[in-house]
């Protein structure tokens, strides 16, 4: 065996070696020699920080006490790397789109970068992870022990204060070197890459061991597993379904997790290799765990701690360099989880506690960037020295009971109340900050009563009736009973408690309250990530400023133009096909550009932020722009709503003047009617009335009287009677008497009845050979038409020897029969109304005839589906008849 | 009917042998015209007949009429455009004029006694009523010159 100096000697080249790796690879990342820095197979192997101490000894102990029960802690990681890798991926772009720095961040960044919410989430992380950092000091000063006096554990109290001060250098070295706070830390990733592959080789060299040293290979392993209590160990399918669902939920929620998953991340690919390759190394870190457990059950001289097999296994069998080794992986998986879990907690408290208070404080409101940062690297400082120095006093505290085992678990729900924030803020737009903090808040207060309390309150021996009975004796608060459940597996109980009040007051908190606007925005920045960021591909230096300079450049001048412009400068640098380099040139071609969208001070300020020295971040910059975009969209939106609505009032506008104008046509109508009414009956009135009095008038006058009576009387009647006509025309109620009509007949009918035939006053053209058609039509209403437009030209053609010539002409839409006088026509101004009931043309008054004729004509034709028009620039009036194709009789 | 009502005199009428002047009817439909014309001459006046819009001005001018007939429908110029020109002018200011109509609604009396018309007869009216009409308006022709040398 070891001695204790000897021991103490490798863990510091061990620290050596690792700082000599960390140094290295800082280096080589300065100098840009990132290839191997920067390879997926170093991002999975920090995500094997997962994979602590606990999971290292205790997974065996596990297995030899519980069966097959340890493999849901590497179950549910294994599902979500698998299952969820799309919530990862999301998650891992939206850490680079909005520069997360901690899960803390990440959920006051969602919810409108909420102060409270930030602190609560850092609360929660220390108060989960301090006890946690407590086990592994724990397990590191055990080791110690087992190496040096064989479990006594005198000598050894001073061991974890030194590996604690010797974690918090560490961490100080390689987590707060740098002035950019945002920065990744390749020389600490690189470090924790190599004790992930410490870690590993130790495992599986044991098992190896177990496997082909103790038993005789595969198939008698196999033998003895199945001879083994460990076979018999029942499964508890409820335990595994919680703990598998627990161990998931926490791969997303525990801050160092999310440090290296998602703030160290520099390639979005490398998530896409660590997909099947982080599962894969839990599978072999995994593999062993059986066998190791049985073997140390059944050799002689492991010790009665399980969870120490590892190491007892080898040293039982004098295999010291093998044991040796597994103290270092053991080591390894300590320091690694310490040193992140360090360096997350510390950028969590120092940026949403310290640095808030601080800024609060400061007399003067006014803070220098460079002031700033040195406050703000100072805070880390100090957090990852007083985190650590929590997680010894807890240790201290706890004394190494059996109780600090049990707080792996414990942690893994502390942090859990986390996820449904952080998966329905990536999800859902509608999650609100109330709905986060209340459901993180009652998740956080059950769990700690609970489970958390509890456990410090056994450790310490204190309050027992507290917790059996409740506080001041109110039964259903009682930890060990809560709501008065007798809890036969308290974990599970208070997992499902909390994180199912936790679930649902996030949910109704959400749907009951109101983001605010910044809510909003980060809302949908976080959920829909992927249509406005682009995926981070490897470190990128000045060409990076150039990249954020177009991405803000298209949100804010359109794809097409700021696509154009970044080319064209850069055809102009001779960088044909790359990014322009931001010389003071291109910026401010690129700032005007840009000031003709948001204006001079905002175009300014945005390429300031992104070339120089910028205290607001990029993510707040594009968020600004993504927002000026939504505004714009939504402000054409409603530019497009308004012209709609204007269109609408438009057309109300038509149909109402068309109302207006019909009522008025109606009004004159029947104004027109009175009119040519009343004209014949105040002749007939006056007439009879002189009659009357028939001694006062002589026989010749009472003669011409009485026949004046009779004309008038007939005009009514005339009058009515067209009225009547043309109101049955116009509502389509007039029945068509059709039959075969030679179109000569017709005609002649007509000229009979409009008392043309004499050469009365005028004088008819005809060309009987083109009339002898055969029409299938209503020859009445047909010759109404033709006697219209006959007695027409009789009245109205003022020619000195009147003539009317009828001409017909078939054509292939039909016969047209043309009407041409030669008087003096229609003044053109007129022509648009003899249509029109009643428009008797001024020239024409005096004429008999109430004006209805054309009106009532027009009327016939288009019930005949031909039609009348009058046919301007003729000299005379000219009217043309037609009559449909399907009206001619094939001859 | 309506009558504006001219400042009256308590003077009896004129016998129609005496003849109480000239009236011009202005009416384009021919057995109107003829009706008005028998009716009027019967009743003492002396009548004439006119049956356009566009020249009735110039009739007036030319027959200086006592009292005027005036048709509202008529070619070439409305019996209200004839109306406000007679209006404007001073000679023919206080000439009274009766408004015919056959339209018969109750804008066009209203705009008719606006313009300043003495009285308005819808179509179809009795012959006594025009006589009434004319009747009440004959007072009115005391004032003029001619008329005061007859009474």
């Amino acid at each position: 065996m070891l001695s204790f100096n000897s021991l103490v000697s490798i863990c510091i080249l061990y620290v050596l070696v690792l700082f000599a790796v960390a140094f290295w690879a800082e280096r080589s990342a300065k100098a840009g020699r990132v290839r191997w820095l920067n390879s997926p197979i170093t991002y999975t192997l920090s995500l094997s920080i997962y994979a602590t101490a606990w999971t290292f000894y205790g997974a065996v102990g596990s297995a030899a006490r519980s069966g097959l029960e340890y493999l849901t802690i590497y179950l549910g990681p294994t599902l979500v790397f698998i299952g969820w890798f799309w919530l990862l991926r999301k998650m891992v772009r939206i850490g680079r789109a909005q520069r997360v720095t901690s899960i803390a961040d990440m959920i006051s960044s969602r919810y409108g970068k909420s102060g409270g919410l930030a602190v609560l989430v850092t609360l929660l992380a220390v108060l989960g992870t301090t006890p946690y950092i407590a086990l592994q000091l724990q397990s590191v000063t055990l080791s110690f022990s087992v190496f040096t006096n064989a479990g006594t554990g005198a000598g050894t109290p001073n061991t974890a204060i030194w590996i604690a001060v010797g974690l918090a250098l560490f961490t100080i070295i390689f987590g707060t070197r740098s002035l950019d706070l945002n920065e990744r830390h390749p020389g600490l990733v690189s470090a924790i890459a190599a004790e992930a592959v410490v870690k590993l080789a130790a495992i599986v060299a044991v098992g190896v061991f177990v496997v082909w040293g103790v038993a005789d290979g595969p198939s008698d392993m196999l033998a003895r597993i199945e001879a083994s209590p460990v076979a018999d160990t029942p499964l508890n399918g409820a335990r595994w379904l919680g703990l598998t669902a627990l161990a998931g939920a926490a791969i997303l929620c525990l801050p160092r997790m999310f440090q290296v998953l998602v703030v160290e991340n520099s390639d979005e690919r490398h998530l896409a290799t660590a997909g099947w390759a982080f599962p894969l190394y839990l599978l072999l870190i995994s593999l062993f765990v059986v066998p190791i457990a049985v073997a140390g059950m059944s050799l002689p001289g492991t010790g009665d701690n399980p969870d120490l097999y590892v190491l007892t296994v080898p040293l039982s069998l004098g295999q010291d360099a093998l044991a040796l080794l597994v103290f270092l992986g053991g080591f390894s998986a300590a320091t690694s989880m310490v040193i992140v879990a360090a360096l997350a907690l510390s950028t969590m408290v120092s940026n949403h506690v310290i640095v808030p208070l601080w800024l609060r404080s400061s007399q003067d409101g006014v803070v220098l960037s460079q002031d700033m940062r040195k406050v703000a690297l100072t805070a880390r400082r100090v957090s990852i020295a007083a985190i650590l120095f929590l997680g010894w006093v807890y240790y201290r505290l706890s004394g190494g009971t059996a109780a600090l085992a049990s707080i792996g678990l414990i942690s893994f729900l502390g942090v859990s109340q986390i996820l449904p924030a952080l998966v329905g803020g990536i999800l859902w737009r509608g999650a609100t900050r109330l709905g986060a903090a209340l459901g993180i808040g009652a998740g956080f207060l059950i769990w700690a009563w609970l489970l958390l309390l509890p456990n410090i309150a056994e450790t310490g021996g204190l309050m027992p009736d507290v917790l059996a009975e409740g506080p001041w004796g109110i039964g259903w608060l009682a930890p060990d009973s809560p709501l008065g459940l007798q809890a036969s597996d308290p974990l599970l109980t208070a997992m499902v408690l909390s994180l199912g009040a936790n679930t649902a007051l996030f949910i109704l908190g959400s749907l009951f309250s109101f983001p605010s606007p910044l809510e909003r925005l980060q809302g949908a920045q976080f959920v829909n990530v992927f249509d406005h960021s682009r995926a981070v591909k490897g470190w990128t230096g000045a060409a990076g400023a150039a990249d954020d300079l177009r991405i803000m450049a298209q949100r804010i001048m359109g794809d097409d133009r700021a696509i154009a412009l970044f080319r064209n400068a850069a055809r102009e640098q001779g960088r044909d096909g790359e990014l322009p380099e931001p010389t003071p040139d291109f910026l401010d071609h690129l700032e005007r550009e840009l000031a003709g969208s948001v204006g001079a001070a905002t175009a300014h300020a945005m390429v300031a932020q992104i070339t120089g020295a910028a205290s607001v971040g990029v993510g707040d910059l594009l968020a600004v722009a993504d927002e000026t975009a939504q505004i714009m969209e939504y402000s054409s939106q409603l530019e497009a709503k308004s012209e709609e609505l204007a269109q609408t009032a438009g057309r109300l506008r038509e149909v109402n003047a068309k109302l207006t104008e019909l009522s008025v046509q109606k009004d004159a109508f029947l104004s027109q009617i009175s009119h040519e009414l009343r004209t014949p009956m105040t002749s007939i009135r006056s007439f009879s009335e002189i009659l009357m009095q028939a001694d006062k008038v002589d026989d010749a006058a009472r003669t011409r009287f009485s026949r004046i009576i009779h004309d008038e009387s007939l005009r009514l009647t005339r009058l009515l009677d067209d009225l009547l006509d043309l109101s049955v025309l116009e509502n389509g109620r007039v029945t068509l008497n059709m039959s075969e009509a030679q179109l000569g007949d017709v005609l002649d009918r007509a000229i009979h009845a409009a008392g043309a035939e004499a050469g009365d006053g005028i004088t008819l053209v005809r060309d009987r050979a083109r009339e002898a058609v055969a029409l299938w039509t209503d020859p009445d209403r047909l010759a109404q038409v033709f006697i219209n437009l006959i007695s027409n030209a009789r009245k109205y053609c003022d020619a000195a020897v009147p003539e009317l010539v009828i001409s017909v002409v078939d054509t292939r839409q039909g016969l047209e029969i043309e009407f041409a006088d030669n008087g003096s026509g229609i003044p053109t101004r007129q022509e648009a109304l003899i249509f029109e009931k009643f428009a008797r043309l001024d020239t024409a008054r005096g004429a008999p005839g109430a004006g209805l004729g054309l009106a009532i004509s027009r009327e016939i034709m288009a019930r005949l589906d031909g039609d009348l028009v009058f046919v301007p620039g003729q000299g005379g009036a000219t009217f043309r008849v037609r009559l449909p194709a399907r009206a001619l009789k094939a001859a | 009917m309506t009558v504006n009502h001219q400042p009256t005199s308590a003077e009896p009428i004129t016998g129609r042998d005496a003849g109480p002047g000239t009236v011009l009817i202005v009416e384009d439909e021919s057995n109107i015209l003829e009706a008005l014309t028998f009716i009027l001459s019967r009743a003492g006046w002396d009548v004439r007949g006119h049956g356009k819009g566009d020249t009735a001005l110039a009739e007036v001018a030319r027959v200086r009429p006592d009292i005027l007939v005036l048709d509202v429908m008529l070619p070439g110029q409305s019996g209200f455009d004839i109306l406000r020109a007679l209006r404007a002018e001073p000679a023919t200011r206080n000439l009274p004029v009766v408004m015919l109509t056959a339209k018969g609604q109750a804008q066009d009396r209203d705009h008719a006694m606006g313009l300043g018309a003495s009285a308005f007869l819808t179509k179809p009216f009795s012959n006594d009523e025009l006589v009434a009409v004319i009747k009440d308006l004959a007072p009115a022709l005391t004032d003029r010159p001619a008329a005061a040398g007859q009474g």
